[in-house]
């Protein structure tokens, strides 16, 4: 389902953002290249769901670069369609489940016949088959959820962003969301996702990047992040005595 | 005392014998009316939605300007509608002054505010909601339109009956348009205008319940089926 050139890596120079002069984001330089899930960390306020926007272009930086170096890139259809996003509380068009998933395929110009397989394939892969007809506003949290990571599934992303997919569902629900994103990473999506859930953090990152006021204080690959962080803000906030 | 009551027993007289007089002026009024909403509508829905999310100068005057235009007095737009489709005006070759279609210009004016007014509000409340999301599937500000259009459809279903209740309630503007011809131009409300004033209650108070009744149970029905579909998608 991936075009055949890439949009990655994606490169972030000296990227700032802030609202009102005051600074959230303070000089982050990072790159993203194709691989297991990249984990954000960090204590609340850290900026991680901005990072994420900036990376995904919702927001833009108010100083420095967010580049695209894949061959893919330089066409901005593929670079808008290429990329997707799922957020904290799903946000689900007021339709039926399915017609939820057909809605981006249009965008992207699929025919019909294309939608209709795509959007049922994924349903499956989530588990949603039996619910297509059903108003997607009325699904359980866990189900609304495993909705949209099957809407973005199903646009077949080369780069994913998760913000909190996880924050606000039951052990059994965040389990399954767990289950789905390490398929969608299999399939071959590179994903980059926040949590404030270390245990889950350890069970689907590659690797780790910590971010602490704005700045990130360390990207490890997530064994050893696990097993002792160099940067004393995050051995702190595994201990969980962060003070903010 | 009396004159209410006999009035009102001779109202329902006529309602009960469906008076030819008395359909004939429904019949009008809610065809003026309805078309008037339908077309309000086709202009409304998609201004509003376009003054939510377009962003260009002006566009702050624009609101001010829409939002003061809910308060049309009817008799002014009547006023202007006259001279705008009298035999001089720049509409004058359509011949529309005196007819059904005038009134209905007339209505448009009065109600396209009021649905673009209010369905901005709604559109902008919804994108407030949907716009990190349809951004993020690609869509931009002017291509989600038509998205929000269709997921705001219960509340903009409000911002319609709010625009057939101005139509099928006012008299300033279709009775200067309209001229309340018999037969022609005569609707609900201008009739009760007229027969009021020639002393004829009885009609007038049949018509009054006529219109309370259409204008009750239409935003009755409305309303029970708009919070039923909403219940049912969980909006």
């Amino acid at each position: 389902m991936h075009a055949p050139a890439s949009l990655l890596p994606l490169v972030l120079e000296t990227v700032q953002y802030g609202i009102n002069g005051q600074a959230l984001i303070h000089g982050i330089d990072l790159e993203f290249h194709p691989g297991p899930p990249t984990l954000v960390l960090g204590p609340n306020g850290a900026g991680k769901s901005l990072l994420l926007r900036l990376c995904h272009g919702l927001i833009s930086p108010t100083a420095g670069r967010v580049i695209w170096h894949g061959l893919a890139a330089q066409n901005p259809e593929a670079l808008r369609f290429g990329q997707a996003m799922v957020f904290q509380k799903p946000v689900l068009l007021r339709r039926s489940v399915l017609a939820n998933m057909l809605f981006p395929l249009k965008l992207r110009g699929l025919n019909a016949g294309i939608r209709f397989a795509r959007a049922m394939e994924a349903l499956e892969r989530v588990g949603l088959t039996a619910l297509a007809q059903r108003p997607a506003r009325v699904l359980s949290g866990g189900e609304q959820q495993r909705l949209a990571l099957a809407r973005a599934w199903a646009l077949g992303p080369q780069i994913l962003f998760l913000d909190e997919p996880a924050a606000a569902l039951d052990p059994n629900a965040t389990r399954q969301v767990e289950s789905i994103i390490t398929d969608i990473a299999a399939s071959g999506t590179k994903i980059v996702m926040t949590t404030h859930d270390l245990g889950q953090a350890r069970r689907l990152a590659g690797d780790v990047i910590f971010l602490h006021h704005g700045r990130i204080t360390e990207r490890t690959p997530a064994g050893d992040f696990f097993a002792g962080p160099r940067s004393a803000a995050a051995q702190a906030f595994l201990n969980g005595d962060l003070v903010w | 005392m009396n004159t209410i009551t006999d009035a009102f027993h001779l109202a329902l007289n006529l309602i009960w014998q469906f008076d030819a007089e008395l359909m004939r002026i429904i019949g009008l009024s809610l065809r003026v009316s309805l078309s008037a909403v339908v077309i309000g509508s086709i202009i409304g829905l998609p201004l509003g939605a376009f003054l939510a999310l377009a962003r260009f100068p002006g566009r702050h005057a624009c609101i001010v300007v829409l939002n003061a235009s809910m308060g049309l007095p009817p008799v002014v737009v009547g006023l202007v509608v006259y001279l705008i489709l009298s035999r001089s005006g720049p509409l004058g070759t359509f011949g529309w002054l005196f007819t059904a279609a005038g009134m209905v210009v007339a209505q448009v004016v009065l109600i396209t505010p009021i649905v673009a007014a209010l369905s901005r509000q709604v559109v902008a409340d919804l994108w407030s909601e949907y716009e990190e999301q349809l951004r993020s599937l690609g869509l931009t500000r002017l291509g989600a339109i038509a998205t929000l259009l269709w997921d705001g459809r219960f509340s903009l279903s409000t911002a319609v009956l709010a625009g057939f209740g101005r139509a099928i309630a006012e008299v300033g503007a279709i009775i200067i348009v309209g001229g309340n011809i018999a037969g022609v131009t005569r609707t609900m409300t201008t009739a009760i205008s007229l027969e009021t004033s020639r002393g004829d209650l009885a009609l007038a108070m049949a018509l009054g319940i006529v219109l309370l009744t259409i204008a009750i149970t239409i935003n009755a029905a409305a309303t029970t089926l708009g919070n039923a579909a909403r219940r049912a998608q969980g909006a």
